[in-house]
């Protein structure tokens, strides 16, 4: 019998205890546990992407780490980004990729919103070359990332503009 | 896929994390970032019987000044590193290599002693490490070594930690005087593993020769390579184009051995090699020459 363990976690303000495995990927934990399928598992080896969630602020890959690991921390994932689901509720970035069109089949587009949110916190004029640079930790096979680039463009002008 | 079960072991202190990997030997595997071993364990590359966890352990987080150089916590983040002001100031090749490892949201989690201890030959900072002669300071329940990072990498991700051990700290010496520094590497995607990368440092003289040069390989071997004939052939010369250029070649041809994959045959990384190795040396001697003229130390 493997053994279990109880887990505390905070994820997008709300806490929540389970009995879990050791081995259960806090990527698998936010979507089979909790539900929150927002975020999205593509590689499982941290290549993607496409499961980056906000550890304590921080953006990490939920596939590389356990969930007994998140144990007292915050996470904050792509369902946090937006109060509630009208489209004047979405989080500027998430309103930028809409109207940029940064996105095509959508599957990546979680990881990238939490990798840039961050970045554009600590980035509030990025250039372009940096922006590429933080983008490529997030793989996208649809767009060729021009289309991206552009919505985190917009969102930097958007969130100068609400400042 | 998924990682393999395991029992799993928060450790709170280095006591308790030593007492725990003695407990239970080679079947258990200590967890740093996790940004290796975790990925490993999704493959089922590996499988430890026990995990030990030792982020819970907040005293081995720290970047400290010594007298002239710096001290780092086996478990400080890889993105600390990068931020780390101390880091640009005293350890200034580090500094530089920082961005090239992988991407932010690895960094965030990966740490500095995690990817020595991992020894992989791809990684950037066991060459970084052995060009700046840190030293490592292993602990365990019989007490305490401290060994140069020359022999701390002892093969294919395999290091002279013995199973009851911990890499608890690196000391990173200050540069000499007139000292230059150089990273290098192509990766085909920024953030991948390096095709080839190299680290260089070189001292100049009172004459304006080199005293001393380093030139240490990632990617070509089965750990960080270190290109000794090539050091040898800079010892004593002047750092004129033509000598930097020979001694690249020398570190191409006859210091390294590497082998072709999927991403690059072994003779494109010779190639690589070479170029790299010529772009770092005369980086490295330019900034010792820079260093000659705005180096306030008496």
């Amino acid at each position: 019998m493997a053994q279990r363990t109880t887990v505390t976690v905070t994820v997008n303000g709300q806490e929540y205890t389970r009995e879990v495995e050791p081995r259960l990927l806090l990527s698998d934990f936010l979507r089979h546990e909790l539900g929150l399928t927002g975020t999205h598992v593509g590689c499982e080896h941290g290549v993607c992407g496409a499961c980056t969630v906000l550890l304590d602020g921080q953006a990490v890959r939920s596939c590389l780490m356990f969930a007994v690991q998140a144990q007292g921390h915050r996470i904050t994932t792509v369902e946090g980004l937006a109060p509630g689901p009208d489209p004047e509720q979405l989080h500027p970035l998430q309103r930028a990729f809409w109207e940029a069109h940064g996105l095509q089949c959508g599957f990546c587009t979680p990881g990238i919103l939490m990798s840039m949110v961050p970045f554009l916190e600590e980035n509030p004029d990025p250039s372009e070359e940096a922006i590429r640079e933080a983008l490529s930790g997030n793989l996208c096979r649809c767009t060729g990332y021009q289309k991206i680039v552009e919505a985190v463009k917009l969102a930097a002008t958007m969130g100068t503009r609400e400042r | 896929m998924k990682p393999p079960p395991f029992d799993y072991y928060p450790a709170e202190s280095v006591e308790q994390a030593l007492e725990i990997l003695a407990r239970f030997g080679y079947d258990a595997k200590p967890l740093a970032g996790g940004q290796s071993l975790v990925p490993a364990m999704n493959f089922r590359l590996a499988q430890p019987a026990v995990l030990v966890d030792l982020n819970p352990i907040a005293d081995l987080a720290y970047i400290r000044p010594t007298e002239s150089g710096l001290r780092i916590g086996a478990m400080t983040r890889q993105r600390a590193v990068e931020r780390s002001s101390l880091v640009a100031e005293r350890a200034p090749l580090l500094h530089e290599t920082m961005p090239h490892i992988a991407h932010p949201q690895i960094r965030n989690r990966g740490t500095f002693g995690g990817s020595l201890a991992h020894a992989d030959p791809a990684a950037e900072l066991p060459a970084v490490a052995v060009a700046l002669d840190a030293r490592l300071r292993l602990q365990s329940p019989r007490g305490e070594r401290w060994i140069p990072a020359a022999d701390f990498f002892v093969g294919l991700f395999t290091t002279a930690l013995e199973p009851d051990e911990l890499l608890v700290e690196v000391e990173i010496p200050a540069l000499p005087r007139r000292t230059g520094w150089s990273f290098q590497e192509v990766a085909r995607r920024h953030g991948d593993f390096a095709l080839v990368g190299v680290a260089a440092t070189v001292t100049l003289g009172p004459g304006g020769t080199m005293e001393r040069a380093r030139l240490v390989f990632l990617s070509v071997g089965e750990g960080p390579v270190e290109a000794r004939q090539a050091q040898e052939a800079l010892a004593g010369q002047s750092p004129d184009p033509e000598v930097l250029r020979a001694a690249a070649e020398t570190a191409g041809e006859r210091d390294i051995e590497p082998v072709g994959d999927i991403h690059a045959s072994a003779d494109f990384r010779r190639h690589l090699a070479k170029v790299l190795a010529r772009r770092a040396l005369a980086q490295a001697v330019a900034r010792a020459q820079g260093s000659n003229r705005a180096d306030p130390r008496p």
